[in-house]
């Protein structure tokens, strides 16, 4: 339970049912505001840990031939960098952030399936143990993060097991994800929220939902074979035997790409609540910002061999995804502008969330530009596997999707704290990473046109590559500098942090109508909606020049308790069927000696799923006296309480039976 | 801004101090590639300013100032805006899409009169095969300057992915078990360019560096007879002894000897290995003091793995073995 | 709205099944799982590394097998229907039904198995046998979930358990079953009768 420390922070701020407290309720609950923080959490720490290996390998590239780390270590090192950063710290983020906000922004109670959820968030942190655990047992996975065949399915030793066996059981975890947030949002908008009504944070989360049903299953093929390769003697990747190393490519990267929007297209949801909110004004082209998050979708299914144009496709193939590549950008335009636009004769508050907000937008801007040089295929052929491709996607992951994230912290804190996070700490923050990452990964640029290919572990000395290199890792510690303001205020918030009313930015969206941090059961009375920024046009109009003016004040909601709210039971199903999965996975890498353990694990993991099932999941499982309250069908029984007649119809829905999700996919 | 000018800068930046450099073009290929890589650089320059100058603009221009109680004006949208920023960056694209494909297929076709040569990626070292003029060589590629070279690239079957990279030359082509790939080079200009495998291919991918050599076409018919003569093997030399006793000849070949190289394990041909000015996958210098360092523990200088069959074991060698076996490589110029 | 609810189970805010919303999803990523699989079988449908090839395929026997396993389906409609009916005799005939015929189907797989590999088709010989065996065997693997779905609609269906408004109930269970069934004629068509 080590790696919980970091939402220890957290953890003492929960809100003010005292009853709600203790390890036990946050291993059992199935809120979806508590889910969102423990995916937060989880997500800080590992963030941590990928920046450390990031150091690192900083530090052993820092002049060349360096002897910090062995050959052996640096590998190990670049791999957990890149998988520790994708899978472990920014699609979880995005989860929290989708997790604690989707249900309060379209005015639900929780989502769909919440114990289902808690299983996705115990799911995911095992599983990021269980990857990360690789380290005391032979050596963190060392084939990259991309894992390509035959290098994955060649070594005999047991680390890319635990990547591959890693990445197929935090799938599992995202797809579960995936199903829950579609069916939450399809379902359960408050009356009035049609689709176009959503905020567009809403909006991509819906898309990333999307992709990930979509492009999850076809990773999942890639690693079983690799696994079924390694451990069960199939062929599929053996050149000896006719297997084609080329299609493990394709499977891959037809995921890869996708998940590449899974990465970024939260952060383009966040800013795009950020921005309107700090502008004063909304946002510019509501439907072609959501229009362009679709198209970027539906466009990132069919560029994915633009990661591959080296691998000796032909000619045509080549042609066609490049084609795709450079129209992609063209949504991507749209959402620049757009975003521009919203600003553009705003009245601008430059607090840290809008900081990040338009950092975000200039670095994004240079990280798609790079992507434009890329889809110029005779000039990929010269940055791919360079330098200059790890600046690209570190222009987009970081100062795209990081930036994006620290935005959406900075303006949702106050929400799920009660307390702002410290301005000036926040601008130290701000300023100080802006820096440090442009010192990192601006210098990337030159140094892989100049000839640096990726993943070395060492550089000769004499081909001009020293200096650049010194610079890059001296950004590298100024960004791991600018972490420290960034923690210290989170670790102090509770006691120093400024108090934050409801609507602590004069916001526009319905998670600012209620109390901060919102109550249990998010609404007191369920909302109906009228327009867009709903919350907003409660509380202003438009004068004959079209400025905004106030024409009511909303009085700070009372924060009501959960008494007579009917929500679901917490459960310690969901974590013993995420723990069961897990031990068995670490029983089947371990061969004779564990299979004890494997037979514990799938005990654990069919019990869990067993229980599950019997549970009513609306039954009390512990003397949770906020939690009691009918079944559907015992509804009259319990009697109608007064809150719950005009909730009734956006009431949470009881969990439906999601084992055989589980099931199907473990297969 | 700042970023700007070092572009510009580091863009004209003289060729001298940056050996691998794509920005130093040498020979057609190159130059093509760079030519358009400039063209979309530029055009991307102009949008990278053009919106990084708006949110510098924004954030000063439309600062809320204090005392000003005024709400600013609540703009939805503007459809005419939108069409004209989503059709302006598409025909921007279009016009970087047209040369883009044309360059594709030119550098697919392969040049007519080339120079045939092979190259096989091991890990963690390149294997050249010149099929018409029987040369077989390794990490050292030589051409001539005044003809194209056309290679065709595979791995053994047990191998992995690698990536053939001249950065002065072309742009880089992957090398995959089971499929031939091809690339062209040519060098007009004399000269050594160097290169590195640029597909992550396990424990020494960093230390898979290889050069291309290119010289007149009389020097270059002056080595190709050079390597093509068997090597001179004093086969009662104490030399040939230990090689043969310490099993070099069961990876290592040796032209005209009984050592035939291959297998499982396969190392470069040695028999002109004293003619090469570098080995170990191209990354160190060949001279007396490396290869000696070599001998006496091949991994502390190119870490590899031996006991699965990829790269040299460390044979153990006392320091009289080593100084024999330095000795006889030196031998084979 | 309390009856409402007990007829028509967990509803979002306009009513609709939220099971069944994430069902279909389910399923959809399913349809990108099975795709793959079948993309790698037609890649590698000539790879037999020296080993025996699609020639081992009884295509009589199979499409007997996939006719039990189309059969299935109907009896699950019929299961549906006395469901809908609220007719649980009928309900549980059907499901015995379905879940009999599904396994009929999964021994006729196993047989199928066993006597390939006696004719040398394995999963470690060539690419082609890695991918007929993998790909049949992660359906196979999913009817087997169905039958265990199925039996444990049968049992709580018994006890009078078979709830409509929580947990799996049989329309999702259809659902489900219906889905393998036509991914089983997909991969009937594609791997078997394009193939011989």
């Amino acid at each position: 339970m080590a790696t919980l420390t970091p939402e220890a922070t957290e953890v003492q701020e929960p809100d003010e049912h005292g009853s709600r407290g203790g390890l036990w309720s946050w291993i059992t609950t199935v809120d979806h505001k508590r889910i969102g923080l423990m995916y937060g959490g989880t997500a800080m720490f590992f963030f941590l840990l990928g920046g450390i290996e990031a150091l690192f390998i900083r530090l052993q590239l820092a002049v060349p031939d360096g002897t910090v780390l062995t050959s052996d270590q640096y590998n190990q090192l670049f791999t957990m960098h890149g998988t520790t950063m994708v899978f472990l710290v920014i699609m979880p983020l995005a989860a929290a952030f989708g997790n604690y906000l989707i249900p309060i922004m379209i005015g639900a109670r929780d989502v769909a399936f919440p114990r289902m959820n808690a299983m996705s968030f115990w799911v995911f942190l095992f599983g990021g143990i269980f990857l990360s655990s690789s380290f005391f047992l032979g050596g963190f996975p060392d084939g990259g993060w991309f894992g390509y065949a035959p290098l994955s399915t060649q070594s005999e030793v047991i680390r890319m097991d635990f990547w591959a066996l890693g990445l197929l059981i935090l799938g599992i975890a995202s797809l579960a994800g995936a199903v829950n947030f579609t069916t939450t949002i399809f379902t359960m908008r408050a009356p009035g929220m049609t689709m176009f009504k959503m905020p567009v944070f809403v909006w991509m989360q819906l898309v990333v939902a999307f992709l990930l049903l979509f492009s999850l299953p076809v990773i999942t093929v890639a690693l079983f074979e690799v696994f079924f390769d390694r451990n069960f003697g199939t062929l599929f990747y053996d050149p000896a035997a006719g297997g084609d190393p080329i299609l493990y490519q394709h499977l891959f990267w037809l995921f890869g790409h996708p998940e590449v929007y899974i990465l970024i297209l939260p952060s383009m949801g966040i800013v795009s609540e950020v921005l309107p909110v700090f502008s004063r004004k909304p946002l510019f082209g509501y439907q072609f910002v959501v229009f362009a998050g679709a198209a970027i979708a539906l466009l990132g299914f069919g560029v994915w061999a633009h990661h591959m144009f080296t691998s000796g496709l032909g000619p045509v193939a080549e042609s066609a995804f490049s084609l795709t590549t450079m129209f992609i950008a063209v949504p991507t335009g749209i959402k620049i502008f757009n975003w521009l636009g919203t600003t553009w004769g705003g009245k601008i508050s430059l607090k840290t969330p809008m900081l990040f907000a338009l950092g975000f937008i200039a670095m994004f801007t240079i990280g798609g530009l790079s992507g434009v040089t890329h889809s110029v295929v005779p000039a990929d052929t010269q940055q791919t596997d360079s330098y200059y491709v790890v600046a690209h996607f570190h222009y987009v992951l970081f100062g795209g999707a990081m930036f994006g994230i620290f935005a959406g912290v900075y303006y949702w804190w106050p929400k799920i704290s009660g307390r702002y996070l410290s301005e000036a700490l926040g601008k130290w923050h701000f300023w100080l990473m802006l820096l440090g990452f442009n010192l990192t990964f601006a210098p990337q640029h030159w140094l892989g046109l100049w000839g640096m290919a990726r993943r070395t572990a060492v550089y000769p000395p004499d081909i001009g590559l020293e200096t650049l290199n010194m610079v890059s890792t001296i950004g590298a510690f100024l960004i791991a500098v600018s972490m420290l303001p960034f923690l210290y205020a989170m670790l102090t918030n509770h006691r120093k942090g400024e108090p934050a009313p409801a609507d602590a930015w004069d916001g526009r969206t319905l998670e600012w109508s209620v109390s901060s941090p919102p109550p249990h059961h998010n609404f007191h009375e369920v909302p109906t909606v009228e327009a867009i920024d709903d919350f907003w046009h409660r509380k202003y109009g438009e004068d004959e020049e079209g400025r905004a003016v106030r024409i009511a004040t909303i009085p700070e909601p009372e924060r009501f308790t959960d008494a007579y709210i009917h929500l679901p039971s917490p459960s310690y199903y969901p974590i013993m069927l995420a723990a069961g999965l897990v031990l068995a996975a670490y029983g089947f890498l371990f061969g004779p000696i564990g299979i004890p353990l494997l037979i514990v694990g799938a005990l654990v993991l069919f019990g869990g799923i067993f229980g599950w099932a019997q549970e009513d999941p609306d039954h009390p499982m512990g003397d949770h006296d906020d939690h009691h309250g009918g079944h559907d069908d015992h509804e009259a029984e319990t009697g109608p309480v007064e809150d719950e007649a005009g909730a009734a119809e956006g009431e949470t829905a009881g969990d439906p039976e999601a084992a055989e999700v589980v099931e199907g996919e473990d297969a | 801004m700042l970023l700007l000018g070092t572009l510009v800068m580091v863009l004209s930046a003289c060729a001298d101090n940056l050996p691998r450099s794509t920005l130093n073009p040498v020979g057609e290929n190159a130059q093509t590639i760079d030519d358009l890589f400039r063209l979309t650089l530029w055009i991307a320059a102009v949008f990278f300013v053009g919106v990084n100058f708006a949110v510098l603009y924004v954030a000063i221009r439309y600062r809320a100032r204090k005392g000003d109680e005024r709400e600013p004006k609540q703009v939805h949208g503007n459809d005419a805006l939108e069409i004209t920023w989503t059709v302006i960056p598409a025909l921007i694209l279009a016009v970087i899409a047209v040369p883009t494909v044309r360059t594709i297929f030119e550098l697919a076709d392969e040049p007519e009169n080339a120079l045939q040569v092979e190259v096989i990626g091991h890990q963690w070292w390149w294997e050249y095969r010149y099929p018409d003029l029987g040369v077989v060589t390794a990490n050292e590629m030589w051409i001539p300057t005044n003809q194209p070279v056309f290679l065709s690239m595979t791995t053994d079957d047990q191998d992995v992915i690698h990536s053939f990279w001249i950065p002065n030359l072309n742009g880089k082509r992957d090398v995959v078990p089971g499929r031939v790939n091809t690339l062209s080079l040519s060098a007009p200009e004399p000269g050594v360019y160097l290169g590195q495998c640029a597909e992550y291919c396990g424990l020494s991918h960093a230390r898979m560096r290889m050069s291309v050599t290119a010289v007149t076409p009389a020097e270059f018919d002056a080595w190709v007879a050079e390597q093509r003569a068997p090597a001179e093997v004093d086969l009662d030399g104490d030399g040939w002894g230990l090689f043969l006793d310490k099993g070099c000849s069961a990876c290592h070949a040796i032209g005209g000897t009984d050592a035939l190289g291959g297998g499982l394990n396969p190392g470069p041909d040695l028999t002109h290995v004293a003619s090469r000015s570098t080995f170990a996958g191209g990354s160190y210098e060949l001279n007396t003091e490396n290869l000696r360092a070599w001998l006496r523990n091949p991994s502390a200088l190119k870490p590899m793995e031996p006991d699965v069959n990829i790269g040299m074991p460390n044979l153990g060698l006392s320091e009289d073995e080593i100084d024999t076996l330095v000795a006889f490589l030196e031998e084979l110029k | 709205m309390a009856t409402e609810t007990a007829v028509h189970g967990p509803t979002g805010t306009d009513g609709a099944d939220i099971r069944k919303t994430a069902m279909w999803g389910f399923l959809g990523s399913e349809c990108l799982f099975f795709g793959s699989f079948i993309a790698t079988f037609l890649l590698y449908s000539d790879e037999t590394n020296g080993g025996p090839g699609t020639e081992v395929f009884d295509i009589p026997f199979t499409s007997v097998s996939s006719f039990v396993l189309l059969m299935s389906s109907l009896t699950m409609v019929l299961a549906h229907n006395a469901y809908e009916r609220d007719d649980n005799r009928q309900l549980r005939i059907w499901l015995v039904a379905t879940a009999l015929l599904g396994t009929v189907f999964l021994g006729g797989q196993v047989f199928e198995f066993t006597t390939f590999y006696a004719e040398g088709l394995r999963m470690d010989v060539s690419p082609f046998g890695s991918a007929f065996f993998v790909l049949t065997g992660f359906h196979g693997a999913h009817v087997a979930v169905g039958v265990l779905m199925l039996t444990s609609m049968i049992i709580l269906s018994r006890r009078g358990q078979l709830y409509r408004h929580r947990g799996m109930n049989v329309e999702l269970v259809g659902l489900y079953w219906h889905f393998v069934d036509i991914v089983w004629i997909v991969i009937f068509t594609v791997v078997y009768l394009l193939q011989v």
